[in-house]
């Protein structure tokens, strides 16, 4: 880990929180977000996440906090930042009525990039846009729209990417294929913030931050974030799901129970000894069978967000 | 019965998303106020009060006489003297007044005798409507007079400047140049700033490295453009079809004209500022438009507006508009004459721009 913040942090946030009128949308953030990795932020609608990510390129005013962002300060100096990041906002931003081809070279002018004809043509080819050139922006499918905004975002060539849950209009495969872009990217020596709600693509991030309501209540790699768990995880096989759920849910050793058709997976306190073995032993009348098994990301999420409170008072 | 239920949420739904929509209901409640005084005062077809300057050659007891008969009928208002009759037609031109009164030096014998019109009315008659008012004037009866026959004659000779057909095109067709490009300048703009926040295409721009300024400027440039277009549309077929000339100078109504654009873009992009929504953006809109087409001389002569609707008239930008390209197209006047309303379109703009600027954040909060 220490190689990773070996050179100074691309945003630095200290005590970053956002008031709106009657909600406090981010509370007494900190943050260091590391060069050329993709950092992840996870959490609940509503957890902060957009709020963050738009005072960090300076579209929201802090309401306290210090932030600073390629080595300037935000919101101060956001005019000096915006040739150096690319931003993709969480609802689609680009002109629906403009070609592909028209976007780009709106958005290269905007930037007013010297030799635009060959960035529009280098990230054309590098989000397969060729054949979809002079297609209207409206008449493309949720996975094209994605690669046009994402070719929109890097045509400048920034060196922070901020992406606000990029995903969330575009079918698995095309997914992946994003999720490739971005490690290209990131392997380029391009900085990456995403956030998002869907474990799968958290758990494809370097780092991970998890937002609940406004402040950060884990981080890490997502790797030790699982290996941090402060509790077990036990796969339970069951006849009868429902009624097994009713009876380990009533249960002081358990945590939660999430339903997985007949499997349940259950978080089990830490100071229990050999829970697998446990709940065998309490629910041997009802013939189902337990293991205990690896945590996974939303196990870590589950226990940061929900279980927070519970975890912190055994 | 489950028809009513349905019915029945369905309004309740709706009457709750109108009392949300803050300016909608604003609108419902101020519109029928505005439109009912607006139409209320303003339409006033006894015209009164006309602003009217008078040269009295004689200077005798007859002629302060007839001055006083002319004042009480109400129909002018007598705003100065001046000492020749062509310093009248000089502030018939610069729009300054509707009505000139000459009376010649023997105007106590025309006047006892009957025999010739002892005076002059000049009317500015490019609004017909004034036409028939300076003509009411001349049926004035004739105290002054001797004899029974000198009573019948009449006292003043009408000169009808400027359209003396009373053609009501003349006086239509520069109006339109003022609905037109408040409609549209206006509307344009406002809409076409409020559509790239509504589609959420400014929450990128604003992270690019475009200013405020450079936005709104490569925005609002093509309408001007647009503008210019409309108005040598309106011009082109104005003169075409109905032969409305243009007797000034062509490139001091392009210059009024691109005033006028630009203070209204300036309003479309203070408007932009307020609305979140293109709908609001066009109801805001009709909310000037109205206005503009009721009190600013358009369809009703300024003069013969309540007080309280031509101060109202002041503040909108048509007003002085309608003054500039009414002045040059049809009285021959110059920018320079016409100083005051280019003046007031030059305020507007300012203003405008100042407050669209103070409102316009690159931000979201």
């Amino acid at each position: 880990m220490a190689d990773e913040v070996a050179t100074a942090p691309v945003i630095r946030a200290r005590g970053l929180s956002k008031q709106f009128a009657t909600t406090l949308a981010v509370d007494e953030l900190d943050l260091d977000i590391p060069t050329g990795r993709i950092t992840g932020f996870l959490g609940p609608n509503g957890s902060g996440k957009s709020t963050t990510i738009r005072m960090l390129c300076g579209l929201l005013l802090p309401t306290s906090g210090d932030v600073e962002v390629l080595g300037y300060r935000v919101p101060v100096d956001a005019a000096a930042i915006k040739p150096m990041i690319g931003y993709m906002t969480q609802k689609f931003s680009l002109y629906t009525d403009l070609t592909v081809a028209e976007n780009l070279q709106f958005v290269a002018r905007v930037y007013a990039l010297v030799r635009s004809r060959e960035r529009i043509g280098a990230v054309m080819e590098r989000y397969w846009l060729g054949d979809l050139a002079n297609q209207r922006v409206g008449t493309l499918s949720g996975g094209q729209r994605q690669r046009v905004a994402l070719a929109a975002a890097v045509i400048h060539e920034p060196r922070l990417l901020l992406l606000d849950e990029p995903t969330s209009a575009v079918d698995p495969s095309s997914r992946r294929d994003f999720w490739e872009s971005l490690f290209d990217l990131a392997a380029a020596g391009t900085t990456i913030l995403v956030s998002t709600h869907y474990m799968d693509e958290a758990e494809r991030c370097h780092r991970l931050a998890i937002l609940d309501r406004g402040r950060k209540v884990a981080d890490g790699t997502p790797n030790a974030l699982a290996n941090d768990l402060p509790c077990q995880v036990v796969d339970v096989l069951a006849d009868d799901p429902e009624s097994t759920r009713a009876r380990l849910a009533a249960d002081n050793r358990v945590l939660s129970v999430t339903q997985l058709g007949q499997r349940l997976r259950v978080l089990v306190r830490d100071d229990v000894a050999n829970a697998a073995a446990a709940l065998q032993q309490f629910l041997s009348d009802t013939g189902a069978t337990t293991a205990s098994t690896r945590p996974s990301l939303e196990d870590v999420f589950v226990a940061a967000t929900e279980l927070r409170e519970q975890l912190r008072t055994p | 019965m489950k028809r009513w239920t349905r019915i029945g949420g369905i309004l309740t739904k709706e009457l709750k998303q109108l009392g949300r929509d803050r300016l909608s209901f604003a609108l419902i409640a101020s519109m029928p106020i505005m439109q009912l005084l607006l139409f209320g005062y303003a339409i006033n077809t006894d015209v009164r009060y006309l602003k009217t300057m008078v040269v009295d050659a004689a200077g005798s007891h007859t002629s302060q006489a007839l001055i006083q008969a002319v004042a009480e009928t109400q129909v002018v208002e007598i705003i100065g003297f001046v000492a020749t009759p062509q310093e009248l037609e000089a502030a018939l031109r610069r729009g300054e007044i509707a009505m000139g009164i000459a009376i010649p030096h023997d105007v106590d014998r025309r006047l006892e005798r009957g025999d010739r019109p002892a005076a002059q009315v000049m009317v500015d008659a490019a609004d017909p409507t004034l036409l028939g008012v300076a003509r009411q004037l001349s049926g004035m009866p004739n105290t002054f007079a001797a004899t029974t026959a000198a009573r019948q004659a009449d006292i003043f000779e009408t000169r009808a400047y400027y359209n003396p057909e009373g053609r009501s095109a003349v006086n239509i067709v520069p109006g339109l140049l003022g609905v037109i490009l408040t409609m549209t300048m206006v509307m344009f703009t406002a809409v076409a700033i409020v559509k790239e926040t509504e589609r959420g295409n400014l929450e990128f721009l604003i992270n690019t490295p475009v200013s405020n300024g450079e936005l709104m400027l490569g925005k609002v440039l093509p309408y001007v453009g647009v503008g210019l277009l409309q108005v040598s549309l309106l011009i082109g077929i104005g003169r075409w079809l109905f032969d409305v000339p243009v007797r000034g100078s062509m490139g001091d109504l392009y210059l009024a004209s691109l005033l006028f654009i630009a203070a209204n873009l300036s309003l479309g992009l203070l408007i932009s500022t307020l609305v979140s929504t293109q709908f609001q953006a066009m109801q805001a809109t009709f909310f000037l438009l109205l206005p503009s087409i009721l009190l600013s001389g358009f369809m009703f002569p300024f003069d013969g507006m309540p007080v309280f609707a031509q101060w109202l008239a002041e503040t909108l930008p048509m007003t002085h508009y309608l003054r500039l390209v009414r002045g040059i197209m049809l009285r021959e006047a110059g920018l320079v004459e016409l100083l005051p309303s280019a003046m007031a379109l030059g305020a507007c703009l300012l203003v405008g721009m100042v407050l669209a600027t103070l409102r316009f954040k690159k931000r979201l909060d």
